[in-house]
């Protein structure tokens, strides 16, 4: 088969552990995203994603000649005809997207990564978080329910912070019943939010650190569009973080940008 | 290719090392019935004086590595764990100890020891575990001290390693009521180099493309240079697996079938995850084609006089790889990336063995800065499944994979 015919589609679908998301790509441009949650059957969400998406953009499956899984669940998505993880996805889908990137911070929901790209969009190097939940999506979204606020809201409380408190546990499970005694000691919302994104922010920042990573930077993953998460991860880093559109299905569009090369 | 089938590809001296081993156990069960004595040793300790004398070692290390393989090491753990001892300590500790106690493992527990002997050059550790067995079996206890060698081997340390060795020969003729036969400690010395150098060759066929063996039966096959060091079954099964690799390597036969790609280990194996990890890797291509732990058992043999052994094992046992500084360590790995032309380095950050795993970060980024191939660090531990985590493991070794793919595709 070959795939590099013009006009063909290609997928890249990413099942992360709390969405999944799907992308397509024509002529090296970008064509159609689509998320949903991937809830409890990561098989079914690949194929609920990819259906959606079809729909969307108005084709069939049959005018897709490549799929690239990513993701934790990217082995559970049989149609796919390769499955690659998502450090190579994010940095191939960040170089698709601007060329200059030569540093990447994806933060989902299970995991925070730093990579690190060469010019030619390949990865050098990249760092992940260990076994522990802290500096991740889901660390924010414990953090969330404790004080009742959106997820996607815990940005905007985060920034309106008039002085910000400090998290000193590292672990979610004791960050949490930190974040609890705030609430009884009738601590503004706000100021506990801009806390626990400088928390999390500390925690990615070390791995930004640990590989040197090099500007400019684009932020990916789910947690790229809480703003006060970025800005806490600017003020740790240093410098300023590129968040595009569709930061979200970064992963799912370098699985796409990767099929149309298989 | 004649390597395609797993059949082909098994390594025969497999079995007759399983039947060496069997045999050895055999004999260290049975040693008071046999009117023999026991002596516990740690893996790196000097075992030809207990082999000239006739006293059977047995190694708790390696009963933790046939626990860990076995899958028994969670319960061993958690029963360690019961008695108050922390989880933050080493798991061969951890499972020996709780062995002690509840007789559990693939054996039902080892043999009960008459003395012990505890070399601190592989770690610190060693001590105060010796020290609860020693009063636990109510044994007499040997400890052989050997200062860690930052950057040389000082005379002063050469003039107290080998008076240690005197005190070792004299504690040994107090619990044993014999005389200490220096003849035959130098046909011991002599049969312990010749499996040494016999067992370096071996590891030495893997420079070979493709490897006739991985790292992964370098771990299997280690059991004979730790266990029986200094006899004569040593030498003659290292010499009849030497000449099945280069059989192997003549004919073309490899352990991975179609390698591409050519890896270091670092660190003591995943026991519980051998196969897991065998198969992640070569569904990649990739053989683990060296390690720096097998090689552990051979790595100071040229500090080793063959016709002087007793003077010389101070040195040679003081020299070994978790006992000298973080840049000779890296050195010797930086080495065996050139000699086994290795494309990418695989580090275990292992929870359990604390000296092997600090100097880690320094070594990658010595790698990293002086050969530029890619390196990667995953965490777990050698016994303890409950410090593996799949997912993660796995995407950090597909990542890895992907990196060493796009670069030399």
């Amino acid at each position: 088969m070959n795939n590099k015919e013009r006009g063909s589609i290609y997928a890249g679908i990413d099942i992360g552990s709390i969405t999944a998301k799907a992308a397509l790509i024509k002529d090296n441009r970008l064509l159609a995203t689509h998320v949903i949650l991937t809830g409890y059957d990561p098989i079914n969400a690949g194929i609920k994603v990819f259906e959606a998406l079809l729909k969307k953009a108005k084709i069939s499956k049959k005018d897709v000649p490549a799929i690239v899984s990513t993701g934790y669940g990217r082995a559970s998505v049989s149609f796919a005809d390769k499955a690659l993880t998502e450090i190579i996805c994010h940095g191939t889908g960040a170089y698709f997207i601007n060329p200059e990137i030569r540093g990447i911070i994806d933060v989902g929901g299970q995991d925070s990564k730093a990579i690190l790209l060469n010019a030619k969009g390949q990865v050098e190097n990249f760092a992940m978080n260990d076994k522990c939940a802290a500096g991740t999506g889901r660390f924010l979204e414990v953090m969330a329910k404790a004080l009742e606020v959106e997820l996607n809201q815990l940005g905007d409380f985060g920034l309106n912070a008039d002085k910000p408190l400090k998290i000193s546990s590292i672990c979610t499970v004791f960050a949490e019943s930190e974040v609890i005694s705030m609430i009884a000691g009738q601590q503004k919302r706000e100021n506990i939010i801009a806390g626990i994104h400088d928390s999390a922010a500390a925690r990615v920042a070390i791995l930004a650190n640990k590989i040197k990573i090099k500007k400019p930077v684009m932020m990916t993953g789910g947690v790229a569009k809480n703003k006060g998460m970025v800005a806490a991860l600017e003020k740790r880093l240093g410098l300023t973080l590129i968040v595009k559109d569709f930061a979200q299905e970064n992963g799912a569009i370098g699985a796409a940008v990767l099929a149309s090369k298989l | 290719m004649s390597d395609k089938l797993p059949e082909k590809r098994k390594i025969k001296s497999a079995k007759k090392m399983r039947d060496i081993m069997t045999t050895y156990y055999l004999d260290a069960m049975t040693a008071k019935q046999n009117n023999r004595q026991v002596a516990w040793i740690t893996s790196g300790g000097p075992v030809e004086p207990l082999v000239a004398m006739d006293i059977i070692p047995v190694y708790p290390e390696n009963h933790g590595a046939m626990i860990g393989a076995s899958k028994m090491g969670e319960d061993l753990c958690i029963k360690a764990e019961d008695m108050g001892y922390s989880s933050d300590l080493c798991s061969y500790a951890r499972t020996d100890i709780s062995c002690s106690i509840v007789k559990g493992g693939p054996l039902g527990g080892l043999p009960e020891p008459d003395m012990l002997i505890c070399c601190n050059n592989i770690c610190g550790t060693v001590l105060k575990w010796y020290e609860i067995q020693a009063r636990y079996y109510n044994v007499p206890l040997f400890i052989l001290d050997t200062p860690i060698c930052h950057t040389q081997y000082s005379p002063e340390i050469a003039r107290y390693v080998r008076t240690q060795m005197d005190e070792y020969i004299a504690f040994l003729e107090t619990n044993t009521k014999k005389k200490f036969d220096y003849d035959k400690m130098a046909r011991v010395g002599k049969l312990a180099y010749t499996a040494q150098l016999l067992w370096q060759k071996v590891l030495n066929t893997t420079a070979h493309k493709p490897s006739p063996m991985s790292a992964f039966d370098a771990f299997f096959f280690l059991a004979l240079i730790v266990t029986l060091r200094g006899t004569q079954i040593a030498v003659d099964f290292y010499r009849q697996l030497l000449q099945e690799m280069e059989q192997r390597i003549q004919t073309g036969i490899s352990m991975v079938p179609d390698e591409k790609y050519r890896l270091l280990w670092d660190n003591l194996p995943v026991w519980y995850r051998l196969k897991w990890l065998s198969e992640k890797f070569s569904g990649h291509n990739a053989c683990l084609v060296a390690d720096t732990y097998t090689s552990a058992w051979c790595g100071a043999i040229k500090y080793t006089d063959e016709n002087n052994f007793l003077d010389s094992m101070a040195e040679a046992y003081t020299r070994i790889y978790l006992n000298i500084g973080v840049d000779q360590m890296a050195d010797q790995v930086l080495d065996m990336i050139k000699f086994y032309d290795a494309d990418g380095l695989v580090m275990h950050s292992n929870r359990s063995c604390k000296p092997y795993s600090f100097g880690q970060m320094d070594i990658m980024r010595i790698v990293r800065e002086k050969t530029n191939i890619p390196v990667i660090m995953i965490e777990a531990d050698m016994v303890d499944p409950r410090s593996f985590s799949q997912s993660q493991i796995e995407t950090r070794i597909d990542a890895f994979m992907e990196i060493i793919k796009q670069r030399n595709d």
